[in-house]
C-alpha cells in the first residue's frame, strides 16, 4: 500500500513537470513543423517569461493588491506578452536573414541568441537565484497520517488544468482559425504556400509567438513549483521540453503532449527510486536512444531521403 | 508606403520597450526572505528609450539606411582585390606561421609571468579549437559536447597520476587516445543522424560526462575535483624548489642557476607551444589527405559521396575521433597547468565559447582560427570591465556572423591540389 | 552480371514499384525508359543502396544483394550518376575525381602523415588515373577549376569521369542526356559506346532520349507505373502496341 501511494506520489509530480515540459515544447515542434530549425533559443524565451512573471507578482504586492485571480492573470498576461515580443523579435533578427541558408547556420545563429539572452538577464538580474513565491498553497492527501500520504497540491492541480486548457486553445485555434489553417498549409510546404498568397513570413511570425507565450505559461508555473529561479534554467528546461519534442516526434503537436508527460514521469520516477541527481541523465539518455532507434518518434511521420 | 513605414517603425519601438524594460528597468532585489522590486537606475531608463528611439528612427528610413549601406562595399579598398594566387599565397602563409612560431618561442623571456600564463591558456584554446575546426569546418559535424573530450584528456590525467602517479609525459598520449576512443565510441551511434539532431545529441553527451563526474564522487571527487596533479619535467629534471619523486633531480640545482617559480610556467608554455604547432601541421597536413578530401566530398554532398564509396560513418567518424584526441592533449596540458580540476571548467559554457571561436575565425581556416583564439581569450583579461560582458557580446557575435558573413573573418581558402600539365 | 528479380519497392501506402525484372550481361548496354513517375529512379535507389527493396531479389555477379548498403554497393563495382547532377561544386574537378578513387588508396594515416614512398607512389598513380580520364572527356584543360563553375554538359561528363575512376563493372546513368543540346548527345552516345567497347564496362541506362536510346542499347525494358511493361531489342519494342499505347495514350 505504501509503495504504491509513493509511486503515485512520483506519477503525480511527474505529470505535473510533464505537462510544463509540454507546453515549452509546442514552441520547439511547431517552428520545426514550419522552418525546419531547432530554436536553440526557446529556452531562454521561458525563461524570460518565468522573470517577467515574477516581476509583475512583486510589483502587484508592491502596490498591495492580495486577490490571487488578479495576481495570476497579470502575472500570465504580462508574462505571455514579454515572451511573445521577444520570440517574435528573435525570429525577425536572428533567424529570419539565415533562413533557407545550410542547415547549420540557424542553428549557430540560435546558439548564439541563446546565449546572448542568458546574459542579458544575467546584466539585468544579477546570477543569483531568486525566490519565487509558491501563491497557491495547500492540497489533498490520501493515505493514513502516520505513514507516507500522497499528496495532491492545489498547485499541482491548477497547472494541469491550465495545460489542458492551453492546448485545447490551440488545437481548436490550428484547426479552425484562419491563421492555423495557413499555418498547417506553410507546414506542408512553405513555397506553395507563399505562391498561393499566404504571407508565410506573417504565418512564421505567428507560430514563434503562439510558442513563446505557452513557454511563459510555462514560467510562470514552474517558476512557482521550483520555488526559485536564475538566468541558467531555462537552458536545462528547454533541453528537456526539445528531449519531449523529439520523443513525441517533432512537428507534431500531439506528439509534444506525449512526450512532454512521458519525459516528466520518467523524470521523477528516477528522482524517486534511484536519485536525484541522474534525472537529467536519464532524460538526456532518453534523447540520444530515440534519435537513434525512432528518430521520428512516437507520432511523427517517416521522411524518406530525397535522392 | 510612407504609412505602413510609419506604422511598422512605431510597432518595432514598442516592441523594443517591452522586450527591454520590465527586465532591465526593475530589478529583483533580495531583502530577508521576500523580494522587492526596485527601480533600476536613470541612466538605462534612458538607454532603453533611447534604443527604443533608435529602432524607430532606423525602421523608419530603413530603405535609405539600407541604400546607403549598399553603397558601403564599393567604399572598402579591399574588395575588389583579386584573390591570391595559391602559389604564392602559400608561402606568404608559411612565412608569416614561421615568424610567429620563431617570435612566440622568445617572447616569454621578455615578459611577465601572468602574461605567459594568459598565452598558455590562449595555446589550450588554440588546440581545442583546431581540433574543433577539424569536426566543424572541415566536416561540417556541428559538435557542441566537444569539451567532453577536454575533460577525458584533463582526468586522464588527474586520474592516473593520483592512482597510479603517472607522469605528465605518460599521461599525455594516453589522455588523448582516451579521448579518441571515447570519440570513437560515442561517435558510433550517432553520426548518421542528420546535422542539427547531431548537434543536440552531442550536447547531451557532454552533458550526462559532466554530470557523471560530478557525481562519481568517490573516483573523481565529484564538485571538490581532483587536486595535486604534477607538473610536467624535463628529462627528469623538476621544476618545483624541492625534488617530490625519488630519482629526479631538480632544475634549477642541475643548471646551477637560481630558483624560480617563472621556470615552469615558461616551461609550461613552451611545451604548450610545441603542442599547438604539432596540432596545426598534423590538421595541415589531414586536410590534403585522401581522408581531408572525404571529409570535404561528404560535407558537400553526402549521397554522391556514398555513391562513390565512401562509408559516411567511417569519414565522419575519423574526423570525431581527430578531434576529439586533438582535446584530450589539450585536457592534459590544462590539468598539468591548473594542477587542480573539477567540472566546473567543463560545462556547456566551455563547448559554445571554443564553437564561438571556430565560428569568428571562419570555419575551416587555421589562421582565422588561431586568431579568433587569441582575442576571444585575451580580450576579456585585458579589459576587465568588458570580461562581464564577455558572454553577452560573444553570443550577439555569433549571431551577426552567421548574419552578415557566415563565412567567418577570414573565411577558409583551401589549399586545391593542382593538376600540373604533363609533358 | 546483374539480374533483378520482381524488384517491389512500397512508400507507405504508394507502390512505386511492382514487381520489377530485369537483367545485364555483360558487355551489354540495357536501358530503362517509360513515362515520368513510372518509378525508373527508384529502380536505380534499390539497385544503388540508396533503398532497401521491400521485396524481390537483386542478384549482381550471383551474390544477392538487395539491402547492402550504398558505399559497400559501389565498392563491388556498381556506380552511378544521378538525374541531377552531383558534383562536389567547391572541389576542383580533378579533386572530384581524386575523391572518387579513395577506396582505392590506402587508407592508413600514418603513412600519409609521413608522406611515405609509397604513399607518394599511390597520390601519384591517382592523378594519373584522374588525368587520363579527364582528357578522354575532354577536359583536361579544366583540371584546376571548380566543379560548380562549370557548363552544364561537362559537369555531365565529369560525373561519368568521376564513376569511371573507380574502374566500375556496371555503370548506371540516370537520364545523362538531360539538359544536353544535340551535339553533346551525340558525343555521349559515342562515349557510351566506347565505355563498353574500350572499357568493357555494362551499362543500365535511364533516359528519355529516344533516339539514343535506340541506337546504342542492346535490350530496353519498359515501366509503366511501376510495372514492367515491356522488354526486348530496340526493334521489338518500336513495334510493341503496348508500348506505343501507354506513350501516345499520354500524349
Amino acid at each position: 500500500m505504501q509503495d504504491l501511494l509513493y509511486f503515485f506520489q512520483q506519477l503525480i509530480n511527474g505529470l505535473t513537470i510533464g505537462s510544463t515540459y509540454a507546453l515549452i515544447a509546442i514552441g520547439y515542434t511547431m517552428v520545426y513543423g514550419i522552418i525546419g530549425m531547432i530554436n536553440f533559443a526557446h529556452g531562454e524565451i521561458y525563461m524570460i517569461g518565468a522573470y517577467t512573471a515574477l516581476i509583475a507578482i512583486t510589483g502587484l504586492a508592491a502596490l498591495g493588491i492580495a486577490w490571487l485571480p488578479v495576481i495570476l492573470i497579470v502575472a500570465l498576461v504580462c508574462a505571455m506578452i514579454v515572451s511573445s515580443s521577444m520570440g517574435w523579435a528573435v525570429e525577425r533578427v536572428a533567424y529570419r536573414p539565415v533562413r533557407g541558408r545550410h542547415r547549420l547556420i540557424p542553428l549557430i545563429s540560435a546558439i548564439g541568441m541563446s546565449i546572448f539572452l542568458q546574459n542579458y538577464v544575467h546584466l539585468a538580474q544579477g546570477s543569483r537565484n531568486i525566490g519565487f513565491p509558491a501563491l497557491i498553497e495547500g492540497g489533498f492527501r490520501f493515505g493514513s497520517a502516520d505513514s507516507f500520504q500522497t499528496s495532491i497540491s492545489y498547485m499541482q492541480i491548477t497547472i494541469f488544468i491550465t495545460t489542458l486548457v492551453c492546448m485545447t486553445l490551440l488545437s481548436l485555434f490550428i484547426s479552425r482559425s484562419r491563421i492555423g489553417r495557413a499555418c498547417r498549409a506553410v507546414s506542408q510546404d512553405l513555397g506553395m504556400a507563399n505562391l498561393l498568397g499566404i504571407d508565410t513570413n506573417r504565418i512564421i511570425s505567428a507560430t514563434f509567438i503562439i510558442g513563446a507565450a505557452l513557454a511563459a505559461v510555462a514560467g510562470l508555473f514552474l517558476g512557482m513549483y521550483y520555488g526559485s529561479i536564475d538566468p541558467l534554467f531555462g537552458f536545462i528546461a528547454g533541453l528537456k521540453a526539445f528531449t519531449a519534442a523529439v520523443l513525441g516526434g517533432i512537428g507534431s503537436i500531439p506528439g509534444a503532449m506525449l512526450g512532454g508527460l512521458i519525459l516528466g514521469v520518467a523524470e521523477s520516477m528516477t528522482s524517486g527510486y534511484l536519485s536525484g541527481e541522474y534525472k537529467d541523465v536519464v532524460s538526456f539518455g532518453l534523447l540520444i536512444l530515440i534519435l537513434l532507434f525512432k528518430p521520428t518518434g512516437l507520432l511523427g511521420k517517416p521522411e524518406v531521403e530525397k535522392i | 508606403m510612407a504609412a505602413h513605414n510609419l506604422k511598422h517603425a512605431l510597432f518595432c519601438a514598442i516592441v523594443t520597450l517591452v522586450i527591454a524594460y520590465p527586465i532591465l528597468g526593475f530589478n529583483l532585489v533580495a531583502s530577508g526572505t521576500d523580494i522587492i522590486l526596485e527601480g533600476a537606475k536613470t541612466r538605462t531608463v534612458i538607454l532603453v528609450l533611447l534604443a527604443a528611439v533608435a529602432v524607430f528612427l532606423f525602421q523608419l528610413f530603413r530603405d535609405n539606411v539600407m541604400a546607403l549601406l549598399g553603397k558601403a562595399p564599393a567604399l572598402n579598398p579591399l574588395a575588389n582585390r583579386q584573390p591570391m594566387e595559391q602559389g604564392k599565397r602559400l608561402k606568404l602563409e608559411s612565412i608569416v606561421l614561421t615568424l610567429i612560431i620563431v617570435g612566440a618561442l622568445f617572447w616569454p623571456f621578455f615578459v611577465s609571468r601572468g602574461a605567459v600564463d594568459l598565452a598558455t591558456l590562449v595555446l589550450i584554446y588554440i588546440m581545442l579549437a583546431l581540433g574543433l575546426n577539424v569536426v566543424v569546418g572541415l566536416a561540417g559535424l556541428l559538435d557542441l559536447g566537444y569539451v567532453a573530450f577536454y575533460a577525458v584528456g584533463a582526468y586522464t590525467f588527474a586520474l592516473l597520476s593520483q592512482y597510479y602517479g603517472f607522469s605528465f609525459w605518460l599521461a599525455l598520449p594516453l589522455g588523448a587516445l582516451l579521448a579518441a576512443l571515447f570519440g570513437l565510441v560515442l561517435g558510433f551511434p550517432v553520426l548518421r543522424l542528420r546535422g542539427d539532431y547531431l548537434a543536440i545529441v552531442t550536447l547531451g553527451f557532454g552533458e550526462i560526462i559532466r554530470i557523471l563526474l560530478n557525481n562519481m564522487t568517490s573516483l573523481t571527487g565529484g564538485p571538490n575535483g581532483i587536486g595535486g596533479i604534477p607538473d610536467p619535467t624535463l628529462f627528469g629534471m623538476e621544476f618545483g624548489r624541492r625534488v617530490k619523486e625519488e630519482g629526479n633531480t631538480s632544475f634549477h640545482e642541475t643548471l646551477g642557476i637560481a630558483y624560480s617559480s617563472e621556470h615552469k610556467v615558461i616551461f609550461l608554455y613552451l611545451i604548450a607551444l610545441v603542442l599547438a604547432v604539432i596540432t596545426a601541421l598534423v590538421i595541415r597536413r589531414l586536410m590534403r589527405m585522401p581522408v581531408g578530401r572525404a571529409w570535404e566530398a561528404l560535407r558537400e554532398d553526402e549521397i554522391a559521396a556514398r555513391s562513390l564509396g565512401l562509408s559516411r560513418t567511417a569519414v565522419k567518424l575519423s574526423a570525431f575521433t581527430i578531434g576529439a584526441f586533438f582535446a584530450g592533449f589539450a585536457g592534459t596540458v590544462f590539468a598539468s597547468k591548473q594542477g587542480f580540476i573539477s567540472p566546473e571548467s567543463f560545462v556547456f559554457l566551455e563547448s559554445a565559447i571554443i564553437l564561438a571561436i571556430v565560428v569568428l575565425g571562419g570555419m575551416g581556416s587555421q589562421i582565422g582560427v588561431i586568431l579568433a583564439a587569441i582575442a576571444v581569450t585575451t580580450l576579456p583579461e585585458l579589459a576587465r570591465e568588458f570580461s562581464e560582458y564577455r558572454m553577452l557580446i560573444f553570443g550577439a557575435a555569433m549571431v551577426l556572423m552567421m548574419v552578415w558573413r557566415p563565412q567567418g573573418l577570414l573565411p577558409m581558402r583551401r589549399t586545391h591540389i593542382e593538376l600540373k600539365a604533363q609533358e | 552480371m546483374l539480374d533483378v528479380q520482381n524488384l517491389s519497392m512500397r512508400f507507405g501506402g504508394l507502390l512505386a514499384v511492382d514487381q520489377v525484372s530485369l537483367d545485364v550481361q555483360e558487355h551489354e548496354i540495357v536501358s530503362i525508359i517509360g513515362p515520368n513517375g513510372a518509378g525508373k529512379t527508384t529502380v536505380f535507389n534499390c539497385m544503388s543502396g540508396f533503398y532497401k527493396p521491400t521485396g524481390g531479389k537483386i542478384l549482381f555477379e550471383g551474390k544477392e544483394i538487395q539491402g547492402t548498403p550504398d558505399y559497400k554497393i559501389s565498392r563491388l563495382g556498381m556506380v552511378r550518376t544521378f538525374q541531377h547532377v552531383r558534383l562536389f561544386n567547391s572541389m576542383t574537378v580533378v579533386e572530384n575525381l581524386l575523391v572518387a578513387q579513395h577506396r582505392h588508396l590506402n587508407n592508413n594515416l600514418i603513412s600519409g602523415l609521413l608522406k611515405t614512398p609509397n604513399y607518394r607512389t599511390r597520390e601519384k598513380k591517382s592523378l594519373d588515373r584522374a588525368s587520363y580520364w579527364l582528357e578522354r572527356v575532354g577536359l583536361l584543360e579544366l583540371a584546376n577549376v571548380e566543379a560548380g563553375n562549370l557548363a552544364y554538359g561537362q559537369q555531365r561528363r565529369l560525373e561519368i569521369a568521376r564513376c569511371m575512376v573507380t574502374e566500375p563493372k556496371l555503370l548506371m546513368l540516370d537520364e545523362p542526356a538531360a539538359g544536353l543540346n544535340p551535339s553533346e548527345t551525340r558525343d555521349l552516345n559515342q562515349l557510351i559506346v566506347s565505355l563498353k567497347e574500350d572499357y568493357n564496362v555494362s551499362v543500365v541506362l535511364i533516359e528519355h532520349d529516344m533516339s539514343l536510346v535506340m541506337d546504342i542499347s542492346d535490350r530496353i525494358n519498359v515501366i509503366n507505373q511501376g510495372r514492367p511493361l515491356a522488354s526486348g531489342t530496340p526493334d521489338e519494342i518500336r513495334n510493341n502496341d503496348d508500348v506505343i499505347k501507354a506513350y501516345l495514350g499520354e500524349a
